[in-house]
């Protein structure tokens, strides 16, 4: 199963809903590609929903860390929300867990930003 | 023997060289080895018979996955960084399956990796770097990984012990 993203605005917030594998080439590339959008409109608060993402490789790992550095360095935030078990532990794993900011309710991550 | 009897085995055959697979796989039923363009194609095929046959073998579902992943991130450093997708270059993936083990081992064409220089994706200063934790994946998800650098390639061979990793060490040379 490919990637599919899709985002919303909530109170000020861009929520990118993504589904799928996050690997090397079409998953990585479209995960990319939506956060470079979201802060050509000058949206810098990001929060990527990965509750149906069931599959990341490291280059998926590499996409969602080049994505919290990019919006950082130009003074917004990315926060992850909702992991699934696999990309939880893939997290642990790589020590990245305590670098994201990672929510598990909605309301209270895009609290979070403000 | 690993690999289940089968009335089909051409079902074994998910893609590549199809006749010399046949062949070998008929003869062994424990073997089955293929040669692979360097494409992304070949990184998500490699994954997927790497799911089927651990499955196959016996493996349990969470062990599937991280066989399979490791697979996955030995063919994207075969096909990415050692083959550089060059199409004159082939990608060479062997399951071997035995009473004790599961052995994958994914050959590359490329210039060899430099063991000493994979950098530990773990350090604080390597966080946040984009790239470089195939290796640390495919460590963490086998029993046991040698790695074999020459100047015509690399060979990277990944075991899973059908009963779980030996006592004395998870990892055997590199």
């Amino acid at each position: 199963m490919s990637m599919k993203i899709s985002n919303r605005q909530v109170d000020g917030v861009s929520i990118v809903d993504c589904s799928g594998r996050i690997t090397l080439g079409e998953g990585s590339v479209t995960l990319r590609d939506t956060v470079r959008e979201l802060l050509s409109k000058g949206r810098k608060k990001i929060l990527l929903n990965l509750g149906e993402v069931n599959y990341i490789d490291s280059s998926g790992i590499g996409e969602l860390v080049s994505a919290f550095t990019t919006v950082r360095n130009q003074g917004g935030d990315l926060k992850l929300l909702n992991l699934t078990k696999k990309v939880h532990d893939l997290l642990q794993i790589t020590k990245l867990y305590t670098v994201f900011d990672v929510k598990d309710d909605e309301a209270a991550a895009v609290k979070s930003f403000n | 023997m690993r690999f289940p009897a089968r009335g089909n085995e051409d079902e074994w055959i998910g893609f590549g060289v199809g006749k010399f697979i046949h062949k070998i796989f008929a003869m062994t039923k424990q073997r089955v080895s293929y040669t692979l363009d360097s494409t992304l194609e070949t990184v998500d095929n490699a994954e997927q018979t790497a799911t089927r046959i651990a499955a196959e073998a016996g493996f349990e579902e969470d062990e599937v996955m991280r066989i399979s992943m490791a697979v996955r991130e030995a063919a994207i450093n075969a096909v990415f960084h050692g083959n550089a997708y060059d199409p004159g270059k082939k990608v060479r993936l062997d399951f071997e399956s035995t009473a004790r083990d599961l052995v994958i081992t994914i050959s590359d064409q490329g210039k060899g990796i430099d063991v000493s220089k994979i950098p530990d994706p773990l350090a604080p200063e390597n966080l946040l770097k984009t790239s470089g934790r195939g290796i640390f994946l495919i460590r963490s998800f086998m029993d046991e990984v040698q790695i074999h650098p020459s100047h015509s390639g690399t060979e990277i061979k990944l075991i899973k012990h059908v009963h779980g990793p030996a006592v004395n060490g998870k990892e055997a040379s590199q």
